[in-house]
């Protein structure tokens, strides 16, 4: 009970999330709301292909995005835990970690040097081919920038779960003579799944909200954080703007919730 | 040594792990060397040269110092009510406390985009506060706290602070002095893990500042995107590679500290690992 006095404690931070998030986010949820062209924001957006179409680009390309992560992350991070000592192998980590301080406006900068106009690829295939290969500007160039700020930390949470892999459940397997890729399935796998969640939901939500990297490489693609901006400065359009972020937060935000309790009750069960 | 994993898996990790190596470092070390060539078109051929980052100077100077002053600020504002909120957090497992925990990292998991139209819907209004650079470091405080509290509770969760903190109150110490001689240093290496990343946080943050700032309260990112639309490549480049360089010493200071966290506690004997 004497605990009791240090609630003040944190009255600081209750109250400035309370002033500066809690409240403008019910203002902003109170804006999507307000009327325009005789109906609701909300209705307008729902109501309005256009919309629908941002939605499902931007969930689409998050989506394979992510699954393209997890499937390099998981040789990656799985060769990582195998092998704990080898020279250079702090130098490699640290190289593959570096990303995850990068804004999306570097990444899609990156992307730009990689398969922009003046890219290394469309270098090579311009010698190759005579042809170049230019595809930074559209959705290929955005898919990349996903990968790119996704993989470091997608690699990091499947070798930091692959070090806990019991390595007798996989001796004792193989005693039995299950071949590898069993062990693979019936082990690994299961005991990875909870990092796969989390690393992909985290990837997924990333994605969706990302908003740097797009505006580097292209105002014109056609991905939701693009037409909330551009309702918002280029057409003042604030009730709309209000309710397509209302709707990308609920849908980030619901994501990575269930992405939370199904890799909390996985770790739980196997446990 | 390792049978355990065949040899194609071992040899499939290998490839995919230097492809990804290459994938992310590669185009780091072009940006690198655009931003130190005369000419990018021409190649490393015409020479390297600092004139670019010079001019970036020049151009850009402000961007800069405005970064590093709503770093700080941020940092001094997540200080002041993060570690708090983070003993509390550490002394309650309850409900509340749980929700409270909850709802601090919200503005990690909702798009930034929101967040910073948000806060214009409520705040954009009021006078003066809206052309502030403090509005830019309201914003960043909301994004980096949930990293502050979370490492900041991290070590004070380790150390038997509660029990000693007690041991203070039998003694007649009042709160704030428990607080501020018993509680805290203790948790120094969890505050340093969290101010670090505060900085570098803030100093890389694009996606609330592109939508908070003003034509007079630039921050770095902000100029980033905008080199990159109108600059010519070696310029952006040259850019990047100062934001880089300022990154460099945060993200080397993060990870020696959690090697030293890696260690059990006490182990400051003099070691092999040179920082």
């Amino acid at each position: 009970m004497s605990r009791r006095g240090w609630l003040l404690f944190a009255a600081p931070a209750a109250a400035l999330f309370l002033a500066f998030w809690l409240l403008p986010m019910a203002g902003l949820a109170l804006a999507g709301a307000r009327p325009v062209d005789g109906q609701s924001a909300y209705l307008a957006v729902l109501g309005s292909p256009r919309y629908w179409r941002s939605l499902f680009n931007t969930a689409a390309l998050s989506l394979g995005a992510t699954l393209a992560t997890l499937l390099v992350a998981l040789p990656v991070g799985r060769f990582l835990a195998w092998r704990r000592d080898f020279p250079g192998r702090r130098a490699l980590v640290a190289m593959l970690m570096f990303p995850l301080a990068f804004p999306g406006v570097v990444v899609g900068f990156l992307i730009i040097l990689l398969a922009g106009r003046q890219g290394v690829l469309g270098t090579v295939t311009q010698w190759l081919t005579g042809e170049p290969w230019v595809f930074a500007y559209s959705m290929g160039g955005l898919f990349l920038g996903y990968l790119y700020f996704s993989l470091p930390r997608a690699i990091g949470v499947v070798s930091a779960a692959a070090e806990q892999i019991d390595a007798s459940l996989l001796e004792a397997a193989r005693t039995l003579g299950a071949p590898a890729w069993r062990r693979f399935l019936d082990i690994e796998l299961p005991a990875l799944a909870p990092a796969l969640i989390g690393a992909g939901a985290m990837s997924f939500a990333t994605s969706m909200g990302a908003f740097g990297t797009v505006f580097t490489l292209a105002t014109r693609i056609d991905v939701l954080p693009m037409t909330i901006y551009n309702e918002f400065t280029n057409y003042a359009n604030i009730p709309v703007a209000a309710a397509l972020s209302i709707v990308l937060g609920l849908v980030t935000w619901v994501v990575l919730y269930v992405a939370h309790s199904l890799a909390g009750s996985r770790a739980g069960a196997g446990a | 040594m390792s049978t355990l994993h065949s040899k194609a898996d071992m040899r499939l990790g290998l490839i995919a792990t230097l492809a990804v190596a290459a994938f992310l470092v590669g185009p780091v070390i072009l940006s690198i060397l655009a931003g130190l060539t005369r000419n990018y078109f021409v190649g490393l051929s015409s020479g390297l040269t600092l004139r670019w980052v010079e001019q970036v100077w020049t151009l850009y100077a402000d961007t800069i110092w405005r970064s590093i002053a709503v770093a700080v600020s941020t940092l001094i504002v997540c200080t002041l009510v993060g570690v708090p909120a983070a003993w509390v957090l550490t002394l309650y497992r309850g409900r509340a406390a749980r929700a409270l925990e909850e709802l601090l990292t919200l503005p990690v998991a909702v798009p930034g985009l929101a967040s910073a139209l948000a806060l214009i819907v409520s705040w954009g209004t009021l006078p003066g506060f809206r052309s502030s650079t403090a509005f830019i470091v309201i914003g960043h405080v909301l994004f980096t706290l949930p990293f502050m509290v979370r490492a900041t509770r991290a070590s004070m969760a380790g150390a038997g602070l509660a029990a000693l903190d007690e041991a203070a109150a039998t003694l007649g110490a009042s709160r704030m002095r428990r607080f501020l001689t018993v509680v805290a240093p203790n948790a120094a290496p969890g505050i340093l893990t969290g101010a670090l990343t505060v900085l570098t946080l803030s100093i890389g943050e694009f996606n609330l500042t592109w939508l908070l700032h003003t034509p007079l309260t630039k921050t770095l990112p902000v100029g980033l995107a905008d080199s990159y639309a109108s600059m010519r490549l070696e310029v952006a480049s040259a850019y990047t590679l100062v934001f880089l360089l300022m990154l460099m010493p945060l993200l080397v200071g993060l990870q020696w500290l959690a090697k030293a966290a890696a260690r059990p506690r006490g182990g400051d004997a003099p070691n092999d690992d040179t920082p």
